[in-house]
């Protein structure tokens, strides 16, 4: 520990480049996927998509990650076993980041379906449980985690059966769609404004150093929610309806209107995304900051310095300046028979889950909630066609990615325990 | 490198638009009859040939269509309505062009005459049968649109409606066949008996056209209906 704590600023710098690698990795496949839907709408562009990304992926992870983060940090491992040998931690910390980011990019290369989730969670699970004693890991939480991976994906497809039935309901089988969904969907986006503004009130502003009241939040949510809905009612109060296109297809203004509302439904996304996310490269990076910064007294306090987050952010930037521009293309071309209307339910409904899973801190895969949406609305009979041989695979990447980023981290472990000095 | 692929994977080809463009081939295919009877009308077998060669075009582009269509249907795919009932409406479109190419190739292939007295009538009564495949063609077009509803609503009543104009456009084209055959049967002593026999035959299987029209609103009426 002697040595590691002369070499700080070694140890900061090989940290920081994994946790980079592995934001990268999040950048290019994560990101891409889940904003892939609206650039497969048709509602924005591939460079659109982008700039929100980059924006909300960076909000989501600086207001509402900390729950995830900490989770990642200190709640998947058992604090009180590192006490005596402190450097393990950040070596199996160090392990993680790198396991999980070259299982990500490895699996992208064979095009399996992985989820940078659960690459991490296995991985941080197998260097503590098999590098430092099965103790080390704190079986209860990680219980909770895995469960929350069967449940997030069915409440989201639940969330967004109910939301395309209410479309189908409140506007599409009206005498008047158009006019009808120009009063609806400020509703929809209300929902948006609230979800965001909720989670970051709750549990955002803390470290901040604001602290607000549980009903003030929720007030001051729906005033949030309030803004975004007239903001949004204000850009729908400029379409006009297309009766030319209409006779090709009688919902096409109809449609143009939900293209709106998909811009505020991206933004959700990429929010929730950025603070579910964000926290697979970032809580590992913090762990290792705070055993170095404390010279190796586990558990004290060492508030998140900025630097950490900023090379998660730069990270995903850099993932989708380079890689997740191209994928988010692909994706969109792949998925154009998910109309607005349908898009729209099925991001919200994926990012309402993921916001909720970020708020009790549990870590959640984006793109599988995304795609339990997905299938929600294709039961209620939306989508042209599903290919149900994907969920399948995903299945299978679960059973693979669990020990495949376990025993490469083990690997690492030892060869840092090796390198470093037991 | 294939990043992205799990949510890109999980979406089909949504069979919606080749179904819509199989049965736009072979609307295009029946309604090429109306040259050619007009060409047989006139003697000119010049523009018969010419138009029946594009009717047998179309029906084999719809062939080909129908093939693609069965192939990029796996079982794997999560479908918003049964897959057997889809490939059962390909197959109930397909007939219908198929029926074109049997006329026009007899027709072609006798070097059939109508005559005088019947052409005003055989052009409107190959005309009403153009008509139902036409508003066939209308009904199919509205998938898309149940797609969108999710099968639900006001969207049902329309194609409902759309049925029914079907429907009543059929039952059009049986009193024309009806009305055209006491023709011909007035007219039957002064014709070669064999031409009066197959002129029957041709109007038969052109109220078999405006029929296998009238199935396909059938099949789209069942698909609606569960």
């Amino acid at each position: 520990m002697e040595w590691m704590i002369e070499h700080s600023y070694l140890m900061l710098l090989l940290a920081g480049a994994f946790g980079f690698l592995m934001a990268w990795g999040v950048g290019a496949n994560d990101v891409a996927n889940a904003m892939g839907t609206s650039v497969g709408s048709g509602a924005l562009t591939v460079k659109q998509a982008v700039m929100i990304a980059i924006v909300f992926e960076f909000c989501g992870a600086y207001l509402a990650g900390g729950e995830v983060t900490a989770t990642v940090r200190k709640g998947i491992v058992d604090a009180g076993v590192f006490t005596e040998f402190p450097h393990y931690l950040v070596y199996g910390m160090m392990s993680a980041l790198l396991a999980a980011g070259i299982w990500l990019i490895v699996a992208s290369w064979f095009g399996w379906p992985v989820s940078t989730t659960h690459s991490i969670v296995g991985a941080i699970v197998g260097f503590a449980a098999v590098g430092v004693g099965m103790d080390a890991v704190n079986w209860g939480k990680v219980g909770n985690i895995v469960a929350s991976w069967v449940t997030s994906p069915l409440l989201a497809g639940f969330i967004s059966f109910a939301l395309i039935k209410s479309v189908q309901k409140l506007v599409l089988n009206q005498d008047d769609p158009f006019q009808r969904a120009k009063r609806v969907v400020p509703f929809y986006m209300f929902l948006v404004g609230f979800a965001i503004s909720a989670v970051t009130l709750l549990k955002g502003l803390k470290h901040i150093g604001l602290e607000i009241s549980y009903g003030a939040s929720l007030g001051w949510s729906a005033v949030g929610g309030l803004v975004v809905a007239v903001i949004g009612a204000a850009i729908l109060s400029r379409i006009q309806p297309n009766p030319e296109a209409d006779k090709e297809f009688r919902f096409h203004s109809v449609e143009r209107i939900f293209a709106v509302l998909m811009i505020f439904t991206a933004c959700a996304m990429a929010f929730a995304h950025g603070s579910n996310d964000v926290a697979n490269a970032v809580g590992p990076l913090a762990a290792i900051n705070s055993v170095i910064v404390n010279e190796g007294v586990i558990g004290g306090e060492a508030a998140m310095p900025g630097w950490i987050l900023l090379v998660g952010a730069m990270g995903i930037v850099f993932g989708l300046a380079i890689l997740g521009a191209r994928v988010m293309a692909t994706v969109g071309k792949n998925i154009t028979e998910l109309t607005p209307s349908r898009g729209f339910a099925a991001e919200l409904g994926a990012a309402g889950t993921v916001i909720l899973a970020s708020g009790t801190g549990l870590p959640i895969s984006t793109t599988h909630t995304l795609v339990g949406a997905i299938l929600g609305v294709g039961m209620a009979r939306g989508i042209g066609s599903l290919n149900l041989r994907v969920v399948s695979t995903i299945f299978t990447s679960w059973v693979v990615t669990l020990p495949a980023g376990a025993l490469l981290s083990i690997l690492f472990f030892y060869f840092f325990k090796g390198l470093f000095g037991a | 490198m294939s990043f992205g692929s799990s949510i890109a994977g999980l979406f089909g080809r949504s069979p919606i638009k080749p179904l819509q463009q199989h049965y736009d081939t072979v609307h295009d295919c029946a309604r090429t009859l109306a040259d050619f009877f007009a060409a047989v009308t006139e003697g000119d077998w010049d523009k018969a040939r010419a138009a029946r060669k594009r009717i047998a075009e179309l029906e084999n582009q719809a062939d080909e269509l129908k093939k693609e269509f069965r192939l990029n249907l796996p079982k794997s795919l999560f479908l918003p309505m049964p897959r057997t009932d889809l490939l059962d409406l390909i197959s109930v479109q397909d007939k219908v062009a198929n029926k074109a190419k049997d006329i026009s190739g007899l027709m072609l292939g006798r070097q059939m005459t109508i005559p005088p007295v019947l052409a005003d009538v055989m052009r409107d009564y190959v005309q009403g049968a153009i008509d139902t495949s036409a508003q066939a063609q209308k009904a199919i077009n509205e998938l898309d649109e149940l797609i969108e509803t999710g099968f639900s609503g006001r969207e049902i009543q329309i194609v409902e409606e759309l049925i029914e104009e079907l429907d009543r456009l059929e039952r059009n084209n049986d009193e024309q066949q009806i009305t055209i055959r006491s023709t011909l049967f007035k007219l039957e002593s002064e014709l070669p008996p064999v031409d009066v026999i197959f002129l029957y035959k041709i109007i038969e299987w052109v109220g078999d056209l405006a029929d296998r029209a009238q199935k396909v609103g059938g099949r789209l009426q069942m698909l609606v209906a569960r």
